[in-house]
């Protein structure tokens, strides 16, 4: 029991992060290889913070807004270039972030990593917290949800979209395009940070190793697996994913192969988002092509 | 309304709009026509600041534009339509209109989550309009088919609409009858003329001689870049430099 609640809380921070790019990919087209990087921004901001003695709740708060602001300076200059160099510039600036918290010593402790992350003390730690770590996270995703479906079923959400099928047309009609896709990059990428506090306080131990391509590519198949552009969609797609990693965990491997199942990991998650963008690039729940107007 | 002053385009050698000079007035109906390559569409896109000029001023109701991104152009109320038709194939009919609604409230984050009703009451009154845009095309019967599943026509008649929704003062026609059978030409000729009607100027680039001359009250012509003639349609059919520009070559090709 509390196995299954540890992977429920895995699932939704997941669900919350691949909402996040779902925002960017699905919505607005934008194929943001790099947003793992706002994940760790979030996750470092609040460990660092809590870890110096300021309240956690401020540490989060701290945390989203500086993912936020992030994902303002990695769009104000990336989002002039065309699609393919966008996705190549959020590539680069992961690895740039993942070099930050590798090298900066004296701040993440490099490759050490950061241990004994506080958590609130309501929620406490060890196994008797699940339940309640699960109701928060559960909370984080809904609120992510919810919010995320405003967001997009409105003329907003439309305006993405007309930007995502043409942007010359968009800008023919008057949209401001690089202001929109700004606004769509930064709030997914504070709700990207949301998910990284929740893991960081949750796993209480982070390190660089945990904010690689690897993590893109997980989350980039949560969305395009659940359905891009659909509100269920990376909710699905996240639960599907991370049950099936954890499935795999469980098969037998004898020990002098166990250093080949990470890379091995990575190369079947690579191998389902080729097969899943040939066969099936609407994804397990399509878009409905039909526009429902504002339910605001 | 429109002054263009000495406009220059080129791309490496090539001059695709020489040294253009014009000012479409007061003229409700302005036609562009020219031979293929004279450089039309490449003027269309410096008018609407989808390409920087090399030289020259552009003027929009007596404020200088060139220079300007082309969504601020748009606000200003010169709306435009593209040669090779697009529309947003995955949105449905009605959405391709109503996107085009001017300042959406709702296209502002915050209001979204702080002045709902009002958002919600706007995009009502959008999507009244668009329906009765819609009607006025005769598509209405397909507002909520993606507007990619409209037969080709249908697609050129949708961004027309289009841009009716925006509320312009000047639209800018990218040959809006290529390709379309004569039935639909016939019902956007009446939908121009009604437009006129409302004192909405009009530009468009146009290859089928016949319309222009009926729709237009001005008519441009260029070649190879250059602004080469301009006048009323009978003064354009009855200018040799004219005639043996295009009209001439027109001719051939349609014999051809
Ligand atoms: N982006 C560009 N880069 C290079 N050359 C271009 C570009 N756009 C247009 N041209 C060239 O400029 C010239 C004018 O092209 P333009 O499209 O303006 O002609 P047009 O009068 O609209 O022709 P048509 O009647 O065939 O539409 C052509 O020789 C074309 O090849
Ligand atoms: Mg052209």
């Amino acid at each position: 029991m509390d196995y299954f609640y540890h992977i429920l809380i895995i699932c939704l921070i997941y669900s919350i992060f691949a909402q996040s790019l779902n925002l960017e990919l699905g919505f607005t087209g934008l194929y943001n290889f790099g947003h793992i990087a706002f994940f760790g921004i979030g996750a470092y901001t609040s460990a660092l913070l809590s870890l110096n003695g300021v309240p956690i709740p401020l540490a989060v708060v701290g945390a989203i807004t500086l993912a936020g602001i992030a994902g303002a300076l990695l769009a104000i200059p990336t989002l002039r270039l065309s699609g393919d160099y966008f996705g190549i510039a959020t590539l680069v600036f992961a690895e740039m972030i993942h070099l930050i918290f590798l090298n900066e010593r004296d701040i993440t402790r490099g490759p050490m990593g950061l241990p004994n992350i506080p958590r609130p003390d309501w929620i406490g730690s060890g196994i008797s917290s699940l339940p309640l770590f699960l109701a928060v996270t559960f909370f984080a995703a809904t609120i992510t949800f919810i919010l995320l479906r405003r967001i997009t079923n409105s003329p907003y959400g439309r305006s993405l979209k007309v930007i995502r099928e043409d942007e010359f047309v968009a800008q023919a009609l008057g949209k401001n395009t690089s202001l929109i896709k700004t606004k769509a990059i930064v709030v997914g990428s504070v709700l990207a940070g949301l998910a990284g506090v929740i893991w960081a306080h949750y796993i209480t131990y982070i390190s660089p190793a945990d904010f690689t391509l690897q993590e893109t590519i997980l989350v980039l198949l949560c969305v395009v697996l659940g359905g891009k552009g659909t509100h269920p969609g990376p909710v699905v797609g996240a639960f599907v994913i991370i049950f099936f990693a954890e499935f795999i965990r469980f098969i037998p491997i004898p020990s002098e192969y166990v250093r080949f199942v990470a890379p091995l990991q990575g190369m079947v998650y690579g191998f389902i988002l080729v097969i899943m963008m040939l066969k099936r690039p609407q994804g397990l729940i399509s878009e409905s092509r039909k526009f429902a107007t504002t339910n605001a | 309304m429109l002054k263009i002053e000495n406009v220059s385009k080129s791309f490496g050698a090539l001059i695709a709009v020489n040294d253009v000079s014009f000012n479409l007035g007061d003229t409700g109906i302005s036609g562009l026509i020219g031979p293929n390559g004279s450089g039309k569409t490449t003027l269309f896109h410096l008018i609407t600041g989808f390409y920087k000029l090399d030289t020259g001023n552009i003027h929009f109701l007596d404020q200088r534009i060139n220079g300007l991104p082309p969504h601020i152009i748009s606000r200003k109320g010169i709306v435009r339509t593209f040669q090779q038709t697009r529309v947003l194939p995955f949105l449905s009919s009605l959405d391709n209109l109503i996107t085009a609604a001017p300042n959406q409230l709702g296209e502002n984050l915050l209001p979204l989550f702080f002045q709902p009703s009002k958002v919600a009451l706007q995009e009502t009154q959008n999507c009244e309009k668009a329906e009765s845009i819609l009607e006025t095309l005769g598509l209405l019967k397909l507002k909520d088919s993606p507007a990619g599943d409209l037969s080709y026509g249908q697609q050129k008649l949708l961004e027309i609409g289009r841009v009716l929704m925006a509320d312009p003062k000047l639209i800018i026609l990218d040959e809006p009858t290529a390709g379309i059978n004569p039935t639909l030409i016939r019902h956007l000729v009446t939908i121009l003329e009604n437009l006129r009607d409302q004192s909405i100027k009009i530009f468009l680039i146009e290859h089928n001689m016949p319309l222009v001359t009926e729709l237009c009250d001005k008519i441009f012509v260029m070649d190879s870049g250059s602004l080469i003639f301009s006048g009323t349609p009978s003064e354009v059919q009855n200018n040799s430099r004219v005639i043996e520009a295009y009209l001439g070559r027109m001719a051939d090709a349609a014999d051809a």
